[in-house]
């Protein structure tokens, strides 16, 4: 109420007042960086610590991240193998493969006859002469299902088996995706540990920026005191303190953004080699737009709320009780 | 423009400090206030400042009642009230233009207002030249001169001086006093604290004296 009065007393031009209110703060918030930046080595110090604190969570979420793509290309594999009974033949079973081609889960049905299964089998090695003493072939016809991206959650191909487990002509369904799933069961966990991590860690730089502008007031008492003689509002004197804090976030975000770009370059080059020796490829990617974004405003959320604590602690006691 | 009624100030580790000031300061008037160091001179100064309440009584600055002034509205006082200590009260860190720009800024002025009424005031003052200086460069009189500067830049009505030549030689003192009497001639009301009786008494001006917290004696105006 005081303020916007105050406000106005300054300005006779109501219509400048958002304009005027405006340049106000981006004055103060630029004052603030000016202040800042000139005691370079304690503002840098504070940064990346806040960079480090904020690297190590992201940092993580980019493994995760990298560990889902990959485990992304392992979908090609095929989630179900089913073995169909002995006495089912190669006519029957290409009339089974293609019943299943029309089911919508299923994006692919590749059938593997007796006589496919057993050359298979003899182009490993070592069975030859095993199964030339065979008179017949043992092995049955296989159909290998491939699942659809979009319909093959876990509880969908579960339910798959167990239908064609009572279809007459199956022997047996093995998910083969079953360790795959399991994988990407456990990087969900992972990410709810970043996520964890990363709200620990926020509540540090909180605590790190909060106690950066308690001392930041604490040194600048006696100014603080002439402000107030000359008739400066607790709002003035806040304001830069808040500002600094928001600073500290908003630097401290890009140094882990920084930081884990880098080493995600760093280890682009070794990730590649290891990928071509399992004749793959696998291109790292960073912090996204949207994980920086959320880096970047929690970062600053935080800092903000750190420096707000502070200043209300520390700057209570403006003026007669 | 400064009336005190039945005015008590009592702290809790010294006992009264002030007890049962009355009396009132016309607009324009130009004041002394004198007696003893701890008669409660600094302490009646305070009071219009609004750098702490008394425990009872009322105290009315420019038809204000300061009890009934919420904390928020204090800021805004003290923009009416210009203060001038015997230690300056400087920023020792920026620049004489800077210290004297402080209460401008903290009010929202703009730049250009700012230029002009800051060197305005160092003119009156006679420190135009020195306005890049730091004020440890200045001397003992220069540096009061730049907290003169700054109490008045603001165009207060009322202004309010504590010891301001506790520190300076008979010639500085005149003209600090000098200084009080052309902003005495423009209408600013002056409360000015001094234990310098000898310049006191050389000046035509109503003088209230303070006796362990009581006034002991008021010249009345002149």
């Amino acid at each position: 109420m005081s303020r916007h009065k105050a406000r106005r007393r300054r300005s006779p031009n109501l219509l400048d007042l958002p304009g005027l209110w405006l340049n106000h703060h981006l004055q103060s918030a630029i004052a603030t960086l000016g202040r800042l930046m000139r005691t370079p080595l304690p503002t840098w110090m504070t940064i990346a610590v806040i960079g480090i604190s904020l690297a190590l969570p992201a940092a993580l979420y980019v493994v995760t991240e990298n560990l889902r793509t990959m485990a992304g290309g392992w979908d090609q594999a095929a989630a179900i193998s089913l073995f169909l009974r002995h006495e089912i033949d190669d006519a029957a079973a290409a009339r089974i493969a293609e019943e299943l081609r029309s089911r919508p889960e299923l994006a692919q049905v590749h059938l593997i006859s007796r006589e496919q299964a057993l050359n298979e089998f003899r182009a490993l090695g070592g069975f030859e002469e095993a199964l030339s003493q065979l008179q017949s072939n043992p092995l049955p016809a296989v159909l290998a299902l491939y699942p659809d991206g979009a319909h093959s959650t876990a509880a969908r191909l579960e339910a798959l088996q167990t239908e064609l487990l009572t279809l007459p002509e199956v022997d047996f369904a093995r998910m083969d995706t079953l360790w795959v799933q399991r994988f990407q069961a456990i990087l969900d966990l992972a990410q709810r540990a970043v996520l964890l991590l990363g709200a620990l860690l926020g509540v540090g730089v909180l605590l790190i920026v909060g106690n950066t502008i308690r001392l930041e007031i604490l040194n600048r008492r006696i100014e603080i005191e002439i402000m107030e003689l000359v008739g400066a509002t607790g709002g003035f004197i806040r304001r830069p303190f808040l500002y600094a804090g928001a600073w500290y976030g908003l630097l401290g975000a890009l140094t882990a953004w920084l930081l884990v770009s880098i080493s995600v370059l760093l280890l682009q080059q070794p990730v590649s080699r290891l990928a071509t020796l399992y004749r793959s490829e696998f291109p790292l990617s960073g912090l996204g737009p949207l994980a920086m974004l959320v880096v970047l405003l929690g970062s600053v959320l935080f800092s903000l709320i750190g420096s707000w604590i502070a200043v209300n602690r520390h700057l209570r006691d403006a003026g007669p009780a | 423009m400064i009336r005190f009624e039945h005015v008590f100030k009592r702290y809790p580790e010294r006992g009264e400090a002030l007890s049962d000031l009355n009396f009132e300061i016309d607009a324009g008037e130009m004041t002394f206030l004198t007696g003893h160091s701890g008669a409660g001179k600094s302490t009646l100064l305070r009071l219009i400042g609004l750098l702490e309440r008394p425990s009872r009584g009322q105290v009315i600055v420019n038809g204000r009642n300061l009890a009934a002034l919420p904390r928020r509205k204090i800021p805004y006082h003290r923009r009416e009230v210009g203060m001038i200590f015997q230690d300056h009260r400087l920023l020792p860190d920026r620049s004489v233009f800077d210290n004297v720009a402080l209460p401008l800024v903290v009010a929202g002025l703009g730049h250009k207002e700012i230029g002009r009424r800051v060197r305005a005031a160092l003119d009156q003052v006679g420190l135009l030249p020195r306005e890049r200086a730091t004020p440890v460069a200045l001397s003992g009189g220069e540096q009061q001169r730049v907290g003169i500067a700054r109490a008045v830049v603001g165009r207060p009505p009322v202004v309010l001086a504590d010891e301001p030549t506790g520190n300076l030689d008979p010639d500085l003192s005149r003209e600090i006093f000098g200084l009080f009497e052309r902003f005495h001639q423009v209408g600013v009301t002056l409360l000015i604290a001094t234990h310098d009786l000898g310049l006191v008494m050389s000046m035509p001006y109503r003088t209230l004296t303070l006796t362990e917290g009581r006034l002991a004696n008021d010249s009345g105006a002149w």
